[in-house]
């Protein structure tokens, strides 16, 4: 309550930011966005989309995201919305490689593709992958 | 090469890569345009998903629900007996919520929802999941340490309170019908549904007549 302190019984602790988001982790994050960048959203999507579709199971996403987040977990990543959606990503880029024809080889292919595309872009230009 | 021109190439290797998406962003674009490629994923299906869950959703679908049942006996029964089908009534039905338990805090019984595994959540009726939520200290405290997670919300639970921990999983996932505030017998749906937060109807938020 920066501001509006006033008296302060005595033997009341003030904690700093950064202290309360190690004393109180998740409350620290209460109210946050739920995505913090637009790819984010778009592997959330794209995951549903799928699940609707067909491709796989809610159940296979579930399976393949929680083995995504173990494996950070025992890495010791960062427990923060980047490394959960960099998990999301990996388990997604899991299931289309093993339930459709696209595989890891191509991802990566198009995933050259793009990088080039944008740094022979001008700034302020619209980017687009070059048809082949 | 002079000072000159290694800090104007510089420059441009700057200018060139700030608008260069992160590596997970590049992934993604690659792995969409390559669905959409294949026809596998129609790229306005992901716009109007991302628009959807980002701004009409959130979680006012199911502080509807929980005034709805607050507010009528018979909805209340029939949410609790068969939720997908109560909350279909209200046109919510969605792939999360096709099979959604409702489970009911009381004076004695606080309940709290979790995914262990994932982050396994009705966002059809809650939009997407809190950050928190998705957190690794959350799915591994929530049952180990329920009250002390609660009492990081703010939400003190008295020792008279029994506590039941929801583990969700893609087939089965939770909502919780907190308590309503006294002093709101006469409010409407519209005014109830105001009074619900998104974090009491996952359990770290209890008594909503409180701030």
């Amino acid at each position: 309550m920066p501001g509006s302190m006033g008296k302060l019984p005595e033997g009341s602790l003030i904690l700093s930011e950064s202290e309360e988001t190690a004393l109180k982790p998740l409350a620290a994050v209460d109210g946050q966005p739920a995505f913090e960048e637009a790819w984010q959203a778009e592997v959330l999507a794209i995951a549903d989309t799928l699940v609707r579709n067909g491709m796989f199971s809610a159940g296979a996403w579930s399976d393949a995201l929680g083995a995504a987040l173990e494996e950070a977990a025992v890495g010791e990543a960062i427990d923060n919305q980047e490394t959960y959606y960099r998990c999301a990503l990996q388990a997604l880029e899991t299931l289309v490689a093993s339930n459709s024809e696209i595989d890891r080889q191509s991802m990566a292919g198009k995933r050259k593709d793009w990088e080039q595309a944008y740094l022979s872009t001008p700034h302020g230009q619209p980017v687009n992958l070059k048809t082949e | 090469m002079s000072d000159f021109d290694a800090k104007k190439v510089a420059e441009i290797h700057e200018h060139l890569h700030s608008h260069l998406p992160s590596e997970s962003a590049l992934r993604v674009k690659a792995l969409e345009t390559l669905l959409v490629d294949k026809g596998l994923v129609n790229p306005q299906t992901i716009d109007a998903w991302i628009e959807a869950y980002t701004e009409e959703i959130g979680p006012k679908r199911g502080a509807r629900v929980v005034a709805k049942a607050w507010s009528d006996p018979d909805y209340r029964q029939r949410l609790l007996d068969d939720a997908p089908a109560a909350i279909d009534e209200l046109g919510y039905l969605g792939k999360a919520t096709a099979h959604l338990k409702v489970v009911e805090n009381s004076d004695t019984v606080h309940n709290l929802v979790v995914c262990t595994l994932c982050s396994c959540y009705p966002f059809s009726i809650l939009g997407i999941a809190p950050a928190w939520y998705k957190a690794a200290a959350y799915r591994s405290r929530a049952v180990r340490d329920p009250r002390g997670v609660l009492a990081e919300f703010g939400v003190d639970i008295g020792d008279n309170v029994e506590i039941r921990v929801w583990d969700s999983t893609a087939e089965l996932r939770y909502l919780v019908i907190p308590q309503r505030p006294a002093g709101t017998e006469g409010m409407s749906e519209d005014e109830l549904a105001e009074l619900v937060t998104r974090n009491s109807m996952i359990g770290t938020d209890r008594d909503l007549g409180e701030g």
